[in-house]
């Protein structure tokens, strides 16, 4: 190959004037982290309800959480990005239309990437937190009916306490995909670590190495997420339960 | 969706919207198909080989695809494969191929390591004593594995790599990073065209939700018909 490798690139500083190229990429991994823990936290509180609320005895409330399940796992990611970063102020209330479109950069893309990651991501952890509760062997919930517990209560007590435990290990590909996945939102002009390795690319013409530096951040990211994941799935883990199997995808 | 809301701009723009960039998509969809589970098979086979470099090398490459997003995947190869094709055709200056075989390639490429991992799975899912059972006839590995393990193989994870078709699908709307006129690209060459981002955008988000939701829908009736076949 005909390459004029040059790792010294790195040490360069970049013209945006922040620092050397090696600075902006671990900014850009900061927007990373930051995109997909947000969004995370937005998936969970979303997912763990209504993956509960599809195990509940109401056929309405189940069909509600199918229909909102389909519509997000059935548009593409980079889609559902547009939807939020184009379609939705046009939506809105022209004031409030208004001010999301001048709400200044990053923030301006920061935002609509971490509600629709959030949601994205939601759905897949409603279907996690189904297959734990329907996981659980059906006498667990006679047994709360039996102690004479309400619904409520057999969710609070005796159901939801193990339905956590147990999916916490699929969670910790979710905790991954979030990751890998917030690189979409370089479509909607976010600069986080995808988007930065290719800015350096088209600033510096060094192709390889801007994308080898961001594929090696994130390896480390990922391995690291995996440690602690497995850390805190064996404090967390039920003896003598094995885990759901996690579903595909990316 | 106001009153505002221009109907008129998706129907003149349907036969560009679908001969041009629906039948990019489709064909996309297929060939990483077709070429993702070949070369995801042949990778399931050689990670489940005793022969341990073969095994470390297909472990290491899987792993390595799961592990990164696939718009990076997307931009490594629309940029190495050209080096690669210069260095292969002649004097090593790196040939430029155009976003479609960039995408067929990388998609290929891609796919392979998740198709791997659940024709890995199928292949473990057949009993140990079937494959003994193949060598005490006297075939040879690959009589065992293309005569008895992998049709048995491909019939139980069928409804698996269906669904993954389906992610797969989604999945080359990313094409979009790399300027290419898939369906998504062609919705959004309009949109900016006509400045009619909203009408082009939710049509696309309408179209994508019809097909995939029709889809995993055809691949729930085939698992219930395949479960009680078996």
């Amino acid at each position: 190959m005909n390459y004029n490798w040059s790792w010294g690139i790195y040490l360069q500083p970049e013209p945006g004037g922040t620092g050397t190229y090696l600075q902006y990429l671990v900014v850009g991994l900061g927007w990373t982290l930051a995109t997909a823990l947000a969004a995370w936290v937005i998936a969970l509180a979303i997912g763990a309800v209504v993956g509960t609320l599809r195990t509940t005895p109401f056929p309405w409330i189940v069909r509600l959480g199918n229909a909102y399940v389909e519509i997000f796992r059935n548009v593409p990611l980079i889609v559902q990005m547009f939807l939020w970063f184009f379609v939705m102020p046009e939506l809105v209330p022209k004031a409030l239309g208004d001010w999301i479109k001048q709400m200044p950069p990053p923030w301006g893309s920061y935002v609509p990437a971490v509600l629709c990651l959030g949601l994205f991501t939601s759905v897949r952890i409603a279907e996690q937190v189904r297959a734990g509760i329907n996981s659980l062997p059906r006498g667990q919930r006679m047994a709360g009916t039996a102690l004479g517990l309400t619904l409520g209560q057999t969710y609070r007590f005796v159901i939801l306490p193990m339905a956590f435990r147990i999916v916490l290990p699929p969670l910790t590909s979710e905790s991954m995909n979030i990751i890998k996945n917030s690189s979409v939102a370089l479509t909607i002009g976010l600069l986080e670590l995808t988007g930065r390795a290719r800015a350096m690319q088209e600033f510096s013409f060094k192709v390889f190495e801007a994308f080898a530096a961001a594929t090696v951040i994130y390896l480390i990211t990922n391995l690291i997420v995996v440690l602690l994941m497995r850390a805190l799935e064996n404090k967390v883990r039920v003896p003598g339960f094995i885990a759901a199997p996690s579903s595909g995808g990316h | 969706m106001g009153p505002g809301f221009d109907f008129d701009v998706i129907e003149r723009s349907l036969p560009y919207l679908f001969k041009e960039g629906m039948v990019f998509t489709v064909t996309l969809t297929l060939i990483a198909m077709a070429g993702g589970i070949v070369f995801g098979t042949l990778l399931a086979m050689m990670r489940l080989s005793s022969f341990r470099p073969l095994s470390l090398l297909a472990g290491g490459y899987v792993n390595l695809m799961r592990s990164l997003p696939l718009v990076l995947v997307i931009f490594w190869f629309f940029f190495l494969v050209p080096y690669i094709y210069g260095a292969l055709k002649g004097d090593g200056k790196p040939i430029p191929i155009g976003p479609w075989y960039s995408a067929v390639i990388t998609f290929i490429m891609f796919e392979a390591a998740y198709y791997c991992e659940i024709m890995r799975a199928g292949i473990q899912s057949i009993p140990r004593g079937q494959i003994w059972a193949g060598y005490a006839l006297g075939l040879n590995y690959w009589q065992t594995m293309g005569r008895i393990v992998l049709p048995q193989a491909f019939r139980n994870m069928l409804p698996v790599l269906l669904t993954q078709t389906i992610i797969l699908f989604q999945d080359t709307s990313l094409v979009y990073v790399i300027s290419a006129t898939d369906f998504l690209g062609a919705a959004a060459k309009i949109a900016n065209r006509d400045y009619r981002l909203v009408e082009m955008y939710t049509f696309a988000a309408v179209i994508y939700f019809v097909i995939s939701f029709g889809l995993s829908y055809m691949v729930k009736q085939l698992q219930e018909r395949i479960a009680v076949i078996r």
